[in-house]
């Protein structure tokens, strides 16, 4: 009788070919935890098998089935084999010990970019607010209810020190500071896409409000106060800020700038870095929500308001300059 | 009614469709997938945007049942509803290896694009990407005239359309990438089907010993054999793959039949068609790989 390669060789290998499909259903059903610690031994084994009797199936065997169904098999076992596997509470551990604070020293080119642009919004708008006080209004708008230049000083100090109830405060919180502010934030990232501009106009515009706003204050000899009343959150706030906008400026630098490598590689090498570092400032904006809506409505020492801006600024230094600096020498080293 | 209308689809598409895009593992076989469609997609969002409502609901109505006041009710399902927009899809797809609730049902999954391990960094580009993509469209939508107040009719459908460009960009672009498929470096891809059919050769020659033969009913020359290559060969086990109860199945087996007599001028009688045509498989089968065991690999009747 006619003896062919092609049918003793799936013969032979089809039983391990079997047990890596349970496996894989089983896997793809109940999770990959679910699975045994002998099936979890075998799955490498079994998969790198399975890979091999691919290769061999492709270059002996024309019965289509066969190959098509290797082919499929070795495609479902692949995402389970490389699928990510860590659990997710060490995956967050992982990520905010580790990954953000490294991504974000890489990164630290974009971001001094954004500062400068967000600064020079700032200086921009206080000169010339100082010059012309028409200028508050096409700066800041409507945004700032009550607290223009046609407001008296005393109305401008009682905005500072003012206090509210605490369910008041929760909604402020909930739907201006934080998830406004982390929308504004995350398309600041998402139009990086578009080569950056608006990125920019963004930080720049952020900057002008900035500027004109301190300026009505100080003129008004509330320096010392408008400081005390923004840094406390400001200083969180800000550098999410700028954090968005130089992962806005990153995407940009990868789709402009690519360099010899192609347009796509350079943007995805740039996007993945950028997104990380997005996540960590929407977590900077809940923080820098809760002191907004929380504490600066409940505290009006101008000494607390200060120990509390150098507390947070010390903080974020610290923990973006030098939390992970020891995974950061071992990753460097591979 | 020619060989061309009984071939299946997916053998008319050729080995490699425009929708399959082939990644390289890091063992350094390539693995072909099949991209999932825009409609698969679209349905895939839908449902999870569902579940996304579903939930917002119940814990609305779980807390308003636990005696929360309205005024507290408002920031939490405003908070609540931004960690859900933005992080609902991170969220699975990290967890369940590039799947949400919605593309597990339809059976889509995101992978790297090159073939490595999924990273949280891609998972995360890809989804917050959304807020430009899907969401601020949509607030523009309803909110235009708020955001707006004075602007003129034709700069509204300016920006309208200006921000529609990124939501249905994977409908322009090849590979079917939407923005943040771009930015992330990621393809959503069909979660294969795992069916293994039995080998047709196999089959053969459990049918010949049962019928206590030695040798096949027919016998060809290497001639005979050498007029048809890899392609045929495997319209032909689509052929012989398609449903017997089916009436269709024998008008294709004797149209094929007499086609492939004719070509290799087979001169001896036909009384069974099917065995024929099964018998003429294994011979070629036996005769193709054997010469691709030598490194000729003969594609089609054309090829030398």
């Amino acid at each position: 009788m006619l003896v062919m390669k092609s049918v003793e060789f799936r013969r032979e290998r089809e039983a391990t070919w079997n047990e890596l499909e349970s496996i894989i259903s089983f896997a793809d059903d109940k999770g990959l935890r679910a699975l045994g610690a002998d099936a979890l031994a075998r799955l490498p084994h079994l998969y790198r098998a399975t890979l091999s009797s691919l290769s061999v199936a492709r270059s002996i065997s024309l019965d289509r089935a066969l190959v098509e169904y290797l082919e499929s098999l070795v495609g479902r076992a692949y995402f389970v084999v490389y699928g990510t596997r860590q659990h997710v509470r060490r995956q967050l551990a992982d990520f905010f010990l580790w990954r953000l604070p490294s991504t974000i020293r890489r990164a630290k080119w974009h971001i001094l970019v954004s500062l400068v642009i967000t600064l020079a919004g700032a200086v921009a708008a206080y000169s010339l607010t100082k010059h012309d006080t028409d200028y508050y209004y096409s700066f800041v708008g409507d945004m700032a209810q009550g607290r223009t230049p046609a407001s008296s000083t005393t109305e401008l100090r009682d905005g500072l020190y003012h206090t509210e109830g605490a369910t008041d405060m929760l909604a402020t919180f909930a739907s201006e500071l934080f998830s406004h502010n982390s929308r504004i934030g995350i398309l600041a990232f998402a139009l990086g896409f578009v080569a950056g501009l608006p990125t920019l106009l963004l930080l720049f515009y952020n900057g002008l409000v900035l500027g004109a706003f301190v300026e009505l204050y100080t003129s008004r000899g509330l320096g010392v106060d408008i400081w005390g009343w923004l840094l406390p959150h400001g200083v969180t706030e800000l550098s999410a800020v700028i954090l968005c906008g130089a992962a806005g400026l990153m995407l940009a630098h990868g789709l402009v700038f690519a360099g010899s490598r192609p347009r796509l590689d350079s943007l995805r090498e740039m996007g993945r870095p950028a997104a990380v570092i997005v996540v960590g400032a929407v977590m900077m904006l809940f923080v820098a929500g809760m002191i907004e809506g929380i504490f600066r409505q409940t505290v009006t020492s101008l000494t607390v308001r200060y120990a509390v801006a150098i507390a947070t600024a010390i903080f974020w230094i610290s923990y973006y300059g030098w939390c992970g600096r020891a995974r950061d020498r071992i990753e460097g080293a591979r | 009614m020619t060989t061309d209308s009984i071939m299946s689809p997916r053998a008319r598409a050729g080995e490699h469709s425009a929708l399959t895009r082939e990644i390289v593992t890091p063992e350094g076989v390539p693995i072909a997938f099949e991209l999932a469609s825009a409609g698969d997609r679209a349905t895939a969002f839908l449902l999870d945007c569902v579940i996304q409502i579903a939930a917002t609901i119940v814990v609305g109505l779980a807390l308003r049942y636990a005696g929360a006041s309205s005024e507290l009710l408002k920031p939490i399902l405003i908070i609540f509803e931004f960690l859900l927009i933005n992080f609902y899809f991170a969220f699975f797809e990290i967890r369940w290896q590039g799947q949400t609730p919605g593309k597990r049902k339809i059976g889509i999954r995101v992978i790297d694009s090159r073939g490595g391990q999924l990273e949280t960094g891609a998972v995360l580009a890809r989804n917050l990407v959304r807020e430009l993509e899907v969401w601020t469209p949509l607030r523009f939508l309803i909110l235009n005239r708020m955001m707006w107040p004075d602007a003129p009719a034709w700069a509204l459908l300016v920006a309208g359309a200006w921000t529609f460009v990124f939501l249905l960009m994977p409908l322009f672009n090849k590979d079917k990438l939407r923005v943040g498929d771009l930015i992330g470096g990621t393809r959503v891809v069909r979660q294969p089907k795992v069916v293994l059919l039995p080998d047709l050769v196999r089959e053969a020659q459990v049918s010949l010993q049962r019928r206590a033969q030695v040798q096949p009913t027919f016998a060809f020359s290497d001639q005979q054999l050498a007029i048809y290559g890899i392609y045929e060969l495997q319209v032909l086990e689509d052929v012989l793959r398609q449903d017997p109860s089916k009436p269709s199945y024998y008008d294709a087996v004797s149209l094929v039949c007499d086609k492939i007599r004719a070509k290799i001028h087979y001169e001896g009688r036909v009384a069974d068609s099917e065995r024929f045509l099964k018998d003429f498989y294994v011979a070629l089968r036996a005769h193709l790989e054997q010469k691709m065991l030598f490194g000729q690999r003969k594609a089609d009747k054309f090829a030398k």
